[in-house]
């Protein structure tokens, strides 16, 4: 691990904190969506799997003792704790499987294969981990838990397509990133 | 530094932050282990009491829940229909002890004494390749670039109006990303040029 | 003395210097040159951040290539920016950190520290958040990091080109100040004129290397020529 690397995991993870701070904007279906997890899905995209998943790691290590990063100013221990804690460990793994996805390619994928890549980790992986768990914290069955995340999934669409054009300019510009 | 932290002396400010997390990850297993409403009831007093202690309100114990109250409800409605009003109540519980127990942790504790206390942990992980010196470097780091980049944020999205909304945020944004991922190549060299 | 031997260096695939050879013991030279010249570039060299592609850099006989480490120790560096340089959140933590693998007590340590803030009169901020400095007062504590380390030799890149006149004096005057040997690679000529020697790089390579009347009306002859 180099200097750069360090580096580089730092400002990703700052990055996914800052991108908490942008309001969250709410669907025509009245469900809010934040911008924070595109820091998740960029991480793994740009990083690759080792360091997007660390830096995502760190973010959540600073949520965890106490600093205010989660979008709506949220922060500390209790976070993990509650019903949406299995999406929060989740994003990690997300972050990492993306990051996997892309590595297997020597330069960018393309467009749609990215698009599948970040769906897979930032939607799939995160899901897996979040619909559990809100299913075993609130005493749900696996369906009602899924039913009632369903509807911040077309949020997430739109990240991970933003996500893909983002990541692809930025990689063309910086190709040994 | 952004912190939630509520200065204080009492004992429960006074424990190092390493019991604290490890209490806080018993009284969570313990929870779902003893499958019990008494219990989770009379954990839900005992962590009235600790806030006391800790000279806190009770106005910030319920200050953890207050965020969450909307997916209480949820949780609520869904247990009435599903199961019962009584397990509503038992897991609302539940879920309150631990969102409670773990703001007063972040209460009680200065992120400088709990970045310390990881730091401390993680002095055991050096045989696996973890450098505790990089991991400190790294929430440093991390620290130094959150008021930078949500100033990049605020920049970008602030550009975006003042050009008039049909403009593209990402014609924006990914000048920006890049530029971003610039300075954090100059700051690398500026690490390695003071022999880190 | 700093002893640069055939130096080439590419980067990219781009040749940005081309076999330069110069011995630099003054106490005060400048690196002068327009946009893309090399300058920066061989700034780097000075303390190994970039390795020459061709010939050695030698720092009282440490080879940049063989000595990094020491070389890094004795040659600081104080970049254009100085919002890339501060690493640390908070200002006395940010001055503090490259004396952290200096094997020093905590006694020493804040010593040493408290002695580099008062000279920068940054004493009042030790404990502000870095990000939360004016321009000016930012340059002087990205000087402070390096300073308290007590290099022999100080490399600055451009220090003065983001700063208002006001702190450009400021930096200019801690520039002036230094006991150890400073090597300012810059735009700004009036910063220099009373340098020791003013080196000219044009495309990669060195086209006058005098005293600083001589030096720099060439320069600028150069530059209304071309």
């Amino acid at each position: 691990m180099t200097t750069k690397d360090t580096v580089y995991i730092a400002l990703f993870a700052a990055l996914t904190a800052a991108l908490g701070l942008i309001p969250q904007i709410t669907l025509a279906t009245g469900v809010p969506i934040t911008a924070q997890s595109m820091g998740i899905m960029l991480a793994g995209a740009l990083l690759g799997a080792k360091r997007g998943g660390l830096a995502i790691v760190l973010f959540l290590a600073l949520v965890a003792i106490g600093l205010p990063l989660l979008a709506g100013g949220r922060g500390g221990a209790g976070v993990f704790f509650g019903a949406s804690g299995g999406f929060l460990l989740g994003f990690p793994i997300g972050a990492f499987v993306i990051g996997f996805l892309f590595d297997r390619h020597a330069g960018r994928p393309p467009f749609l294969l990215s698009l599948i890549y970040v769906l897979i980790g930032g939607v799939g992986v995160v899901y897996l981990l979040g619909v559990p768990w809100l299913a075993q914290v609130a005493d749900l069955t696996l369906g009602q838990a899924f039913t009632g995340s369903i509807a911040f999934v077309p949020g997430d669409i739109i990240k991970a397509v933003l996500t893909v054009i983002i990541a692809r300019e930025v990689r063309r510009a910086l190709p040994d990133l | 530094m952004l912190d939630l932290y509520q200065a204080g002396t009492s004992p429960v400010h006074m424990l190092k932050p390493g019991w604290k997390i490890l209490c806080l990850a018993a009284v969570g297993s313990a929870l779902f282990a003893v499958d019990h409403i008494g219990f989770s009831t009379a954990m839900l007093a005992a962590t009235l009491v600790l806030y006391r202690i800790a000279g806190l309100p009770l106005s910030r114990a319920w200050g953890q829940i207050r965020p969450a109250v909307w997916v209480f409800g949820l949780i609520f409605a869904a247990q009435v229909i599903f199961n019962s009003w009584i397990i509503g109540l038992y897991v609302l519980i539940r879920l309150a002890v631990l969102l409670m127990l773990a703001g007063l942790l972040t209460l009680t504790t200065r992120s400088s004494d709990m970045i310390d206390g990881i730091n401390a942990g993680l002095g055991p992980l050096r045989r696996i390749g973890v450098n505790p010196e990089r991991v400190s470097l790294a929430i440093s780091l991390t620290l130094r670039f959150i008021p930078v980049l949500s100033h990049v944020v605020h920049d970008v999205r602030e550009a975006q109006r003042a050009r008039g909304l049909d403009r593209n945020i990402l014609s924006l944004a990914i000048p920006a990303i890049i530029r971003t991922i610039r300075m954090a190549d100059e700051v690398s060299d500026a690490i390695d040029a003071r022999g880190s | 003395m700093i002893d640069v031997q055939n130096v080439s260096l590419t980067l990219g695939g781009r040749s940005v210097l081309r076999d330069i050879s110069l011995t630099l013991s003054e106490r005060r030279i400048a690196i002068v040159g327009s946009n893309g010249s090399g300058k920066s570039s061989f700034a780097r060299l000075l303390n190994g951040l970039h390795l020459p592609t061709d010939g050695q850099v030698l720092v009282d006989g440490l080879n940049s290539r063989s000595d990094g480490r020491k070389i890094r120790q004795s040659v600081g560096f104080v970049f254009q920016n100085p919002d890339n340089q501060i690493v640390f959140p908070i200002v006395e933590e940010d001055v503090a950190y490259g004396l952290k693998n200096h094997g020093l007590s905590p006694a020493e340590r804040e010593a040493k520290v408290q002695n580099i803030l008062q000279r920068y009169d940054l004493i009042g901020l030790r404990h502000q958040p870095s990000h939360t400095l004016s321009g000016g007062q930012k340059q002087l504590l990205a000087i402070s990091g390096v300073l308290v380390m007590e290099p022999r030799y100080i490399v600055f890149d451009e220090p003065t080109t983001l700063l208002d006149l006001r702190n450009k004096l400021k930096v200019q005057q801690a520039i002036a100040s230094l006991s150890q040997t400073a090597i300012v690679v810059t735009h700004d000529l009036d910063l220099v004129s009373d340098f020791d020697r003013v080196i000219v790089f044009d495309e990669g390579r060195v086209v006058a290397d005098d005293h600083p009347d001589t030096a720099l009306r060439r320069y600028i002859e150069a530059m209304q020529d071309a």
